[in-house]
């Protein structure tokens, strides 16, 4: 027992925090601490580097620009053997449709259901293209998306993408996206 | 080449072999798979008592006979496969057998290498590495994990399956026991702004999958998780750290975590925008549908089985809901027109899930079996009408209806949905 109790005592002096001020440990009956302190300061350079999202109102877009005529180049190089010659034909998603969405959306594509279009950005720039990821330049990103949304009859032929332009894309379905309304109990929703 | 090598190549190619023909569907039945046993396992002796066993070894393996596999879809980079649930016993699924799914294929991670950036909306923005990490106080709990499109394979009434397995309708669930540190620990660590109502997680895998979650739901029992089943997660499950949102739709489980956000808005990531939304009837369609809804399905007797002979069988399942505990599982055997209370294995544990039995004495006849799930807000799994009714037709993420097995008049058992519809 004697062992046994000492072994505890070594353990919890070995998990005490570095720089504690806690004049006994957890089992002495103390609290915890406030902070422990394991981990590291982030640097700013640090984040900036993973720091990539982007959001509706285009905070963590990069500066840059692209047009729709660059961004169809782009697309033949680099998008065009998984979505085919004109976002629509596949084998993998679906990117245009000129359907409206009525009852049901035609599609999960960017014109037919998309709510923000900043998400292109967001996706693109980190999961596209798909054997490549992440290597577009924020120019190419901005022209393939501008591309993209003129194929959906978002944007005119002569729209040029960036920082300020993007998050002022008009999604038309962007009010047809509810929070959810479930809520346990008695109730089928 | 020596003895040794040419042996477990030979082993590794019969594997390769066998385990091909169960994906092309040439094991059929049982009695197949123990023709390829006796063909090609070594023999065992006649009498196990009259020759001594094997040494111990690092790493076991399991039985001959017992072989379950994922179901794997087509090898595509984003893609998914499904747990033998109708092989399994118990709750635990076993961590080689814990469904798979992944956006942008499993990356390859070093625990050595891996960190995690913690910044925004933080007065100590901060690295942690996982030797940081695992010197926090640690928790270990047992959740269920499932996907949203779990069991969207039965939603379409002119697509309802007949020949289709729990595995392949609903192996889109697994329970592990998960250990790791509670994220609000950390957010305390760095400081998290009070104002703060979103976090933005994100994986390091090819796809960088993120998904906004809010701060209410981290705050309550999310963990950074980077145990399973007593050991190291698995590459599959997120190694070497995921966040485990426990109840909530698996996606927004994100794996290979190595950064999040503190911030006041959801991001709208292409994951919970574009997809993980729920069209419904009405031209709407729900966003940041998290929570999993009482589920149960029978995992015995169904299909592929059939049941060999009249009389007592043991009907058994699982029951889940990610809103806390199940309370109760009824169990029909007339297609719902009358209900028995199934027996509930405890520890009945919240978020988790529960195996519940039920014993049935088999006339012979035609049966529809049916298992409907109860949750402690009072919630009843519902029917495939009432949520039709509820969301329309054509939506199948949440598909939580109540599953019907069909048992026929020379025992083969089918999914039976389809003859209440």
């Amino acid at each position: 027992m004697r062992r046994l109790a000492l072994a505890i005592m070594v353990l919890s002096v070995g998990c005490a925090p570095a720089g504690s001020s806690s004049d006994a440990d957890v089992a002495g009956g103390a609290e915890p601490p406030e902070l422990f302190g394991f981990g590291s300061p982030a640097s700013t350079e640090r984040i900036a580097i993973w720091d990539i999202d982007v959001r509706p109102d285009g905070e963590g877009l990069p500066p840059g620009s692209g047009t729709v005529a660059e961004g169809e180049q782009v697309y033949l190089m680099q998008c065009i053997a998984c979505h085919g010659p004109t976002g629509t034909e596949g084998p993998n998603d679906v990117l245009v449709t000129r359907e409206p969405w009525v009852e049901w959306p035609a599609g999960r594509t960017v014109g037919g259901y998309w709510p923000y279009a900043t998400t292109l950005y967001d996706y693109i720039v980190k999961a596209m293209p798909q054997l490549t990821p992440g290597t577009m330049t924020a120019d190419e990103t901005y022209a393939v998306i501008a591309y993209i949304l003129h194929l959906n009859d978002l944007v005119p032929e002569d729209a040029v993408m960036n920082a300020e332009t993007l998050p002022a894309v008009e999604m038309p379905y962007r009010d047809r996206f509810v929070p959810d309304d479930r809520t346990g109990g008695n109730v089928i929703r | 080449m020596a003895p040794d090598s040419r042996s477990s190549i030979s082993r590794r190619t019969w594997i390769a072999a066998t385990s091909g023909a169960v994906a092309a569907g040439l094991i059929k039945t049982k009695a197949d798979a123990v023709k390829l046993v006796a063909q090609e396992a070594p023999t065992p002796p006649d009498d196990p008592t009259k020759i001594p066993g094997r040494f111990t070894s690092e790493v076991g393996v399991r039985a001959p006979e017992e072989r379950p596999r994922r179901l794997t879809r087509s090898q595509t980079l984003s893609s998914s496969s499904r747990t033998p649930l109708q092989e399994l016993q118990g709750t635990i699924t076993p961590a080689d057998l814990h469904f798979e799914r992944h956006h942008a294929g499993i990356p390859d991670i070093r625990a050595g290498g891996h960190e995690l950036l913690v910044h925004g909306m933080v007065e100590r923005p901060m690295v942690f590495s996982m030797a940081d990490l695992k010197r926090y106080p640690s928790v270990s709990r047992i959740y269920f994990l499932e996907c949203s499109g779990n069991g969207g394979g039965a939603y379409n009434r002119e697509r309802m399956p007949v020949e289709i397995s729990p595995q392949a309708l609903d192996g889109l669930l697994s329970t592990s026991e998960w250990v790791g540190v509670p994220v609000k620990t950390i957010l305390n660590e760095v400081g998290a702004d009070p104002a703060a109502t979103w976090i933005l997680a994100e994986g390091a895998d090819a796809a960088v999958m993120s998904r906004s979650v809010p701060m209410e739901k981290i705050m309550d029992d999310a963990l950074l998780a980077y145990g399973q089943n007593g050991e190291a997660i698995r590459p599959e499950q997120g190694y070497p750290l995921r966040l485990l949102l426990p109840g909530w739709e698996g996606n927004a489980s994100v794996k290979w975590l190595r950064r999040i956000e503190v911030t006041d808005r959801p991001t709208m990531t292409r994951d919970e925008t574009s997809r993980y939304t729920d069209p419904l009837k009405g031209g709407l369609s729900r966003q940041f549908s998290f929570f999993m809804d009482a589920k149960s399905t029978i995992t015995f007797p169904a299909y592929p089985y059939t049941l060999p002979d009249t009389g007592w069988w043991e009907i058994q399942g699982l029951a889940w809901t990610g809103r806390g505990r199940i309370t109760r599982v009824d169990i029909s055997t007339d297609g719902g027109q009358s209900w028995a209370e199934a027996e509930l294995q405890e520890p009945i544990l919240p978020k988790s899930t529960v195996r519940f039995r039920h014993l049935w004495n088999w006339d012979g006849r035609e049966s529809l079996l049916i298992s409907r799930a109860v949750d402690e807000t009072g919630y009843v799994q519902p029917t495939v009408q009432q949520l039709w009714e509820a969301r329309g037709e054509r939506t199948a993420y949440h598909n939580n209806q109540q599953r019907v097995w069909k048992v026929a008049a020379d025992g083969a058992v089918t999914f039976g949905l389809g003859d209440l519809v």
